[in-house]
């Protein structure tokens, strides 16, 4: 003992840890406890969960059962209308041409599906809370610190408090990612909002607009671009944590990621991977190019 | 001397009001604080017993914005703010359109008071019968120069079918005919301001607020600006209140100046009045540069008529400034005219000698050293 340990007693040297009956027995109340009243609040939680059950469920199956070429022509289409840039759209359409090749176009359409409504709900719930962070220093002073502790929490962490009240699925899954997709979302809106120019709020006000009138016609435009990057970081973020989500039961290319890592399976993890890239690069192309399109008006010189 | 100012006085009575009266409301500032910090209001009585700005800042860390304004600001004129760099000049104007709330006193348009109003009064008040141009422009970047001419409409909720064809007035009127489809950026400084004026006067408010509106341009656009301004003013006879730091346009635009110092005023009254008797040293100290030909009036220094002299062929109206009048009478080659008031009475006559003289020295004896 003496030369492991310097000769110290031995409370300094072995961590004086809780004795492990004590332990069990706390873990034990705790995990019953806990599980009993996820039982008795099973109802409510089903009822919550089963709107979005069915709408994933219904989106998934429209992805993945519409033809390829009606889910390919829509997709370019968004991409040509958001982007407006050729380039864009012939990259996205050879590598979605290059996925369905090597197979994987249906596990590509359920993580597109999935990504697609966690962005969706992620930018519907952090613009409203980005707006109102933005309105009272006091709701800042509160919702800041949740965002840098929901930032610093690597991403497994947001799966444990999910998976243990939701269980296990799809719907779990959504939840955690849009957990953690949504604080850009929520940072950037107020960000953007709080730097709009305070002559141009103070113009609004000074010609009697509402509070309502003032968002919708200076700060949201003007805290456009701002909110455009916060967009574009929620959808990377989705993206990141879809595959992640694959551990609670998320299908698409995740969970063949993961089903490569587990069995060594070199070539599937490879495709499945660049899939990903793809989609990932489509995204971030297309989000930004819609960023910078809105932005237009504030090119100098006569158009 | 004498003479002088008993002509004086006849002037301003004269020149004070050039046109025929307009039945808008002037604005009146009763007996205004404005401490600027968490507890102001316990601060007022230690500030109307003469507490100074500095010794509030270091006592309390409270700022002392405006301190005992009393000023009335005429209906269908031009009162000039002015004051150095944080005097409280925008804290002022602010508090004519309720942006700013005073810590005491009264602001009363037309017999309300603006500070007593509601928030939906307050709105109103503010899309019916004020709106304010900028220093720095703050247009909307998004929008053309015609959505944002017409932005003060559209927050009154004025379809576009009506909105347009005013918005389009406004902006020919201030010369950016042509320019309707284009967004801010495309535009130089002077253009812009363009718009912020058009965006103002599309609004058909009483009270126009001018916050160091053309103190970002350069110098030749300024003189522009203002001259646009005064024309539209002939006919508009709109209440402005208009603030710079700079005598010269002040002197060249206000109907009525008030100088502002430490959130005080120092001294109200026409330019003339204040470079001819600066009331203290810091004022005097203002306008000892001043360009004298551009400020005074020809009733200012008209005389008598002596005994048996002629009166003059050439005639020119009392409320020009002697550089016009100089300018007139060097064209017309003429020696001496014939000064007249508005209504026609004779004012007395002017002679080059005197007119020369007035120009370069002082009028009365210790404003220029
Ligand atoms: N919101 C505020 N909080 C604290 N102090 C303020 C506030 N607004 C203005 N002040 C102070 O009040 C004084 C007057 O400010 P104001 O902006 O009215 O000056 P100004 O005459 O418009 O100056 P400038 O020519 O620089 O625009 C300054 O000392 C300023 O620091
Ligand atoms: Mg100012």
């Amino acid at each position: 003992m003496a030369t492991t340990c310097w000769g110290l007693p031995e409370v300094i040297c072995t961590f004086p840890a809780i004795d492990t009956t004590t332990m069990r027995e706390t873990r034990r109340a705790i995990d019953t406890g806990f599980r009993g009243l996820v039982r008795e609040w099973s109802d409510v939680i089903d009822a919550t969960t089963a709107p979005l059950q069915t709408f994933l469920n219904v989106l998934e199956r429209s992805f993945v059962g519409a033809p390829w070429v009606v889910v390919l022509a829509v997709l370019l289409l968004v991409v040509w209308a958001a982007s407006r840039s050729w380039k864009t759209v012939l990259g996205a359409a050879l590598a979605m041409i290059g996925i369905g090749w090597v197979g994987l176009w249906a596990d590509t359409m359920v993580t597109l599906a999935m990504v697609t409504v966690c962005t969706v709900f992620a930018v519907a719930l952090g613009l409203p809370v980005g707006i109102l962070t933005a309105r009272s220093d006091r709701v800042q002073s509160i919702v800041n610190p949740v965002l840098d502790v929901m930032q610093t929490l690597p991403s497994f962490v947001y799966l444990i408090p999910v998976v243990v009240i939701f269980g296990i699925g799809k719907v779990p899954g959504m939840i955690a990612v849009v957990i953690y997709a949504v604080p850009p979302m929520i940072r950037l809106t107020n960000l953007g909002i709080r730097l709009v120019d305070p002559e141009v709020t103070e113009a609004a006000d000074a010609f009697g607009s509402s509070a309502r009138q003032k968002l919708l016609n200076v700060q949201l435009p003007l805290a456009l671009p701002t909110i455009m990057t916060g967009v574009n970081q929620t959808i990377m973020m989705s993206l990141a944590m879809v595959v992640v989500a694959s551990m609670v039961g998320v299908g698409g290319l995740g969970r063949n990621v993961l089903q490569a890592i587990n069995n060594q399976f070199f070539t599937i993890g490879f495709l499945n991977g660049f899939a990903l890239v793809a989609i990932a690069i489509i995204f971030d192309r297309t989000s930004q190019a819609f960023g910078k399109r809105l932005q237009k008006h504030r090119e100098a010189g006569h158009g | 001397m004498d003479e002088m100012t008993t002509t004086m006085e006849q002037t301003l009575a004269t020149a004070a009001d050039p046109d025929a009266e307009t039945e808008r409301a002037g604005i009146e500032i009763r007996d205004l604080y404005k401490i600027f910090g968490p507890d102001a209001k316990h601060h007022i009585a230690a500030v109307k017993a003469g507490m100074s700005k500095d010794e509030l800042n270091r006592k309390h860390r409270h700022v002392l914005g405006l301190q005992n304004i009393n000023l009335t600001m005429p209906g269908g004129k031009i009162t000039v703010i002015m004051g150095l760099s944080g005097s409280g000049k925008s804290t002022l104007i602010r508090h004519i359109n309720g942006l700013i709330e005073p810590t005491v006193g009264e602001v009363l348009y037309g017999g309300d008071d603006v500070c007593r109003m509601s928030q939906t009064e307050l709105r109103r008040f503010r899309r019916l019968k004020t709106a304010m141009v900028f220093q720095r422009f703050a247009l909307l970047p998004h929008r053309t120069v015609l959505e944002n001419t017409r932005y003060g409409l559209d927050i009154q909720g004025i379809p576009h079918s009506k909105s347009e064809p005013t918005a389009k007035h406004w902006i020919e009127r201030v010369g950016l005919k042509g320019y309707a489809r284009h967004y801010p950026a495309q535009l130089s400084g002077g253009m812009q301001q363009r718009v912020g004026l058009a965006r103002a006067l599309a609004n058909d408010a009483d009270i126009l607020l001018m916050d160091e509106a053309f103190s970002a341009l350069d110098p030749l656009i300024r003189m522009d600006m203002q001259a646009i301004l005064l024309e539209l003013q002939e006919e508009l006879h709109k209440t402005i209140v208009f603030i710079t730091h700079d005598l010269d346009e002040a002197l060249r635009l206000g109907d009525k100046i008030a100088i502002l110092r430490d959130g005080a005023l120092e001294q109200v009254g026409t330019g003339q009045d204040i470079v001819l008797g600066p009331a203290n040293e810091y004022v005097a100290s203002f306008v000892r540069d001043v360009n004298r030909g551009r400020v005074i009036r020809a009733a200012t220094i008209a005389r008598a008529r002596k005994p048996g002299e002629a009166l003059p062929e050439m005639t020119v109206q009392g409320y020009l400034v002697l550089e016009k009048v100089a300018r007139r009478m060097t064209n017309a080659s003429a020696t001496s005219a014939h000064v007249v008031g508005r209504n026609g009475k004779s004012l007395g006559v002017i002679d080059l000698p005197t007119l020369l003289g007035a120009i370069v020295t002082p009028v009365t004896a210790d404003t220029d050293s």
